[in-house]
């Protein structure tokens, strides 16, 4: 693989371990008890951050050229249950080894429950210079059917901390569309998100993912998850109220302030490259992707074995690059160029424009670009598009 | 014993008449007619019991599965008499149970002196065979009453003895009782067929006549037509020709069944047997017709022959359009041994191309539907069957729909379906709820009689078409499974009908029209707008579905504009999975069918041209 490469790679760290799993989430994460029955996070964690350093010395093995790292991305799991001084060692093997760019992006996802200020200004201390918090609502009743056991005041407490020891940039995580969640419920998220010390508004309708709890309680009727209407009531109210406290949107579901968009998430939408260390974590170099094995204990064991961890990559066809350039960059404000897609897809697009889905202004201006109401039925955009 | 070897029985071609006997048993299906057909062969050691398989002669997968005959065979079975000790040949021709095969059933009555009438003696006779008893009665045929399964302890042998006396003018004890399953009676049965069915008569000097009792498609051999004998003698030195076309035959061979085939130099007055010509389509040797040979021919051809005529027609329609080549080839190698399907090709806008097929019945038309994809590996759609309507105009000209898209849209003066004579045996506590059901269906009653204390045979006239829709669904599900139907044309009558159409969006989905009485036009479109606003996804734009007679809407339903269509998640491993779900989504699109510009799913379709009770449960109707 060794091949000089088009960008400086960006690093996501998948920290796969929660003390509980909410019931919603299908991401690769495992709480103590499910790797190992009886043991607690510091042990079926030792010796994980060794592994994830080795692997980002495989990286530098592999792109010997690639230039200071831009991002880096400890995400999970809850990587705040790791030692701040121990993800410090991650950052500085990678500086060490790959240098950092000079204004390097460093987020860090948090659970506002599990933060104290003293944490924070540890993790501060490491170089990590962005936070992101999983606030999801505001509302008890929600936070319960999501599994969220927080007190809603804690994240207020959090960012504020975090505001102190020196994060510049904080970003909370929301989650609307979740059964028993009122429109008013929704408002009620909104303002408390709004009234936070935070630069970043990530806000995501609920996916009810096939094999978790919630989709079984789903199927057996104990939970009704809200119609799509509400939910895109939903979508209007938040991106609104957003605007109108200067966080415009970047991206389909992020809003940020002027100067604060995640370029790390960025860095996913345009195509760039980077490489995610550790189990399940996903990569892309020039147009192939490979992802790690699953499961802590597969990649341990081949790490220990000095194996690249790989559990399956794909190099992509140009139409396969093709459909994702489109299907990522159209949920950008920009859009895409007219001049990209064939007059067919022009035509099918323009009919988009004529329901008001697609920006006029932007097709005068050759490019196609999402309007509002439009930003709600993308994926069905993008199908026509490029079907 | 009183089996014979086959080697020393009279062998065909020179058996006298005076030894023959041809018989064929008329029973409802399940009430054992291929276990005892079976019983049969093996008493009579035609064949040996390690070959034995059980529906020996139901030779396709289909008619084993369902326990139904389709076409029938004649077996030649010969039989040492012990009543007077002396040697014969039992020809048995089978035939077929259901009512949609009537004529085929009346033409292999017609190849026999003598009819077994068997009977389970736990359910007593059904209507159908009490159709078929009717026609055999016509036909003067000798009925020997049997009753079957006399082994069940459910069996109520002397109650049904009695029914079947009344029916058939005997006595009680004139029945018989066999078990196909132990053999029980069975030799006594063979020794009644003997003495009781007169030998056949005919004359050997006469220029040759036979019957065509059946004609099957074979893929090595071509046609196979199976024949009786009236007159004069059929060798496989003859050119034969078929009386109705005139065309003329090399005869390949002859023979007879036994039950595998066996070829023989000819065949005389009163045998049953097989002719293989080289014909490759059931068509050119029709069930009916007369066989004579070229050079002899005769002048008068037996009676009865009819072009089987189609009764229902549904369009079929192949899921994936690329399959329409498919569809044709199967349906032409359907049509080499099924000369009562009709088709030719249609096209719909909603669904494509695809064939407009005509039937005998509806068993008829699942029977063909599950050939096709079960045979040629396709995935159907089917519209909802429709009769034969003739259409009146104001300026008198007139028309003949098989299609209700077809229906004119202009001034009409007078429409005519089809009438059927319909007889249904029930137990009588039902005797309320079927006359209810009846009248539902536009039904006139015409007459009700007792055939024994608690069961009642009850005849309407009815539409056809009431019939075609679920008639017989909801007679099973409202006499808990007791009724049995048989139904017979009895011509046409004027009836007050409309074509109702439902719009998508305005546009006029074919496969949907219907044409129906006017006072249900309005429930089949409330029915069906609201079953497709269930069925079609949510559009880019709102969709209006409307139930129009003519230019008036009678029902109206709306599919609300789609609001969300989005996932709110794409982060890095996020991507690939997205961009496979696309790719799937692509597959998808091809399946779906656009009615103007609203996307309907094909198993909408489906689900919408399924009748409401369900469509799957027609399997397990016999």
């Amino acid at each position: 693989m060794a091949a000089v490469i088009s960008q400086p790679l960006s690093f996501y760290i998948h920290i796969p371990y929660c003390i509980k799993r909410c019931g919603y989430c299908d991401f690769n994460t495992y709480t103590p008890g499910e790797l190992k029955a009886g043991s607690d996070i510091a042990e079926v964690s030792e010796g994980y951050i060794d592994l994830l350093i080795r692997e980002v010395e495989m990286a530098r093995a592999q792109s010997p050229e690639s230039g200071a790292v831009p991002t880096i991305f400890f995400g999970g799991g809850t990587p705040t249950l790791m030692d701040p001084a121990d993800l410090g060692r991650i950052i500085t093997r990678i500086d060490e080894l790959f240098g950092l760019a000079d204004n390097c992006e460093i987020t860090i996802e948090a659970n506002p429950d599990t933060v104290s200020r003293e944490k924070l200004a540890a993790l501060r201390k490491t170089g990590i210079n962005r936070i992101s918090f999983g606030m999801q609502s505001a509302v008890p009743h929600v936070l319960q059917v999501l599994d969220r056991t927080h007190n809603p005041e804690n994240v207020f407490k959090a960012t504020t901390w975090a505001r102190e020891v020196g994060f510049d940039e904080v970003s909370i995580d929301l989650i609307y569309g979740s059964p028993g969640e009122s429109v008013e419920d929704w408002r009620t998220t909104v303002n408390a998100a709004l009234a936070l010390p935070i630069t970043h508004i990530s806000a995501y309708a609920l996916i009810v993912e096939s094999g978790t709890k919630l989709a079984r309680q789903v199927k057996a009727g104990e939970v009704i998850i809200p119609d799509d209407d509400q939910t895109a009531d939903k979508y209007l109210i938040a991106d609104e109220a957003f605007a109108r406290a200067g966080m415009n949107w970047y991206e389909l579901s992020n809003w940020a302030k002027d100067g604060s968009a995640c370029r790390h998430n960025m860095a996913y939408w345009v195509g760039a490259n980077w490489w995610g260390l550790g189990p399940g974590a996903h990569s892309h170099i020039d147009g192939k992707r490979w992802w790690n094995v699953k499961h802590p204990t597969n990649y341990r064991s081949l790490m220990l074995s000095n194996e690249l961890p790989i559990d399956g990559s794909e190099i992509l066809s140009d139409s396969e690059k093709e459909s994702e350039r489109v299907m990522l960059q159209i949920r950008l404000p920009d859009g895409i160029a007219r001049a990209s897609i064939s007059p067919e897809q022009n035509a099918i697009a323009h009919s988009y424009v004529g329901d008001g889905s697609l920006s006029q202004e932007a097709w005068d201006s050759g490019r196609i670009a999402l309007t509002q109401k439009g930003r709600l039925v993308a994926d069905r955009i993008v199908r026509e598009i490029l079907l | 014993m009183p089996a014979i070897e086959l080697s020393k029985a009279p062998q065909p071609s020179k058996t006298n008449p005076a030894q023959i006997r041809n018989f064929c048993i008329i029973a409802h299906i399940d009430h054992g007619k291929s276990t005892l057909a079976d019983r049969m062969l093996g008493i009579t050691e035609v064949v040996e019991l390690r070959n034995m398989r059980a529906q020996y002669l139901d030779r396709m997968d289909i008619e084993r599965e369902r326990g139904i005959t389709i076409k029938s065979q004649a077996v030649r079975l010969p039989w040492r008499s012990g009543i007077d000790g002396q040697e014969y040949i039992l020809n048995m021709i089978d035939t077929p149970g259901h009512v949609d095969f009537t004529y085929e059933v009346s033409r292999s009555l017609a190849a026999c002196e003598g009819a077994v009438l068997l009977v389970d003696c736990a359910q007593g006779i059904e209507a159908q065979t009490l159709a078929n008893l009717y026609l055999a009665m016509e036909n003067n045929l000798t009925i020997i009453p049997v009753l079957n399964k006399i082994d069940l302890p459910a069996a109520q042998p002397e109650k049904f003895a009695e029914e079947l006396a009344k029916l058939i003018g005997c006595q009680p004890e004139d029945v018989l009782r066999v078990s196909g399953k132990t053999g029980e009676g069975v030799v006594e049965l063979l020794d009644q067929i003997v003495k009781q069915i007169p030998a056949p008569v005919g004359d050997p000097d006469a220029p040759a006549r036979a019957l065509i009792f059946d004609s099957v498609y074979d893929t090595y051999r071509g046609v196979v037509t199976y024949v009786r004998v009236v007159d004069g003698h059929l060798s496989t030195r003859d050119q034969i020709q078929m009386f109705s076309t005139g065309v003329r035959h090399e005869m390949l061979e002859v023979g007879v069944i036994s039950p595998e085939p066996v070829v023989s130099k000819g065949l005389g007055v009163g045998e049953v047997g097989y002719v293989i010509t080289g014909v490759k389509d059931v068509r050119q040797s029709r069930v009916g017709d007369t066989i004579t040979t070229y050079h002899n021919p005769t002048t008068v051809a037996l009676s009865g022959y009819k072009d089987p005529k189609p009764m229902v027609f549904s369009g079929l329609f192949p899921l994936d359009g690329a399959d329409y080549p498919i569809l044709r080839e199967a349906l032409d190698k359907l049509q080499l041994n099924d000369a009562a399907l009709v088709f030719e090709p249609e096209s719909s806008a909603a669904l494509g191309f695809g064939f407009r097929c005509g039937f005998l019945g509806l068993l008829h038309m699942e029977i063909v539907r599950e050939r096709l994809e079960r045979e040629a590996g396709l995935s159907l759609i089917s519209t909802a069957p429709s009769v034969v309507y003739r259409v009146v105009r104001d300026d008198a000209k007139e028309m003949i729909v098989t299609n209700p898209s077809e229906f004119p849209d202009g001034k009409i003066a007078q429409v005519f379906e089809p009438i059927v004579r319909a007889t249904v045996l029930a137990p009588s506590e039902f005797i309320g709820t079927i006359m209810e059901l009846c009248q539902e269906r536009r039904g006139t009653l015409l007459g009700m009689d007792y055939l024994s204390e608690d069961r009642v045979e009850i005849r309407y006239t009815l539409p056809l078409a009431e019939i075609v829709f679920d008639f017989f669904d909801q007679l099973k599900s409202r006499t808990k499974g007791y009724a049995s139907l048989d139904y017979e044309p009895v011509g046409e009558a004027e009836g007050d009908l409309v074509k109702v159409d439902i719009m998508l969006q305005g546009e006029k989905v074919d496969a949907f029209s219907q044409i129906v009485h006017k006072d249900k036009a309005y429930a089949y479109g409330v029915m069906m707008t609201s079953k497709l606003r269930e069925l079609i996804p949510r559009q880019q734009f709102e969709v209006p579905i409307q139930a129009a007679i003519g230019s008036r809407i009678i029902a109206r339903e709306s599919i609300r504009a789609i609001r969300k269509d989005v996932l709110a998640k794409c982060y890095g491993g996020d991507i690939s999975r997205k961009r496979k779900l696309l790719e799937k989504q692509k597959e998808g699109k091809k399946r779906m069918k656009m009615v103007g510009r609203v996307e309907v799913p094909q198993e909408a379709f489906i689900a919408a041209l399924t009748t409401d009770t369900d469509g799957d449960k027609s399997k397990e109707k016999k």
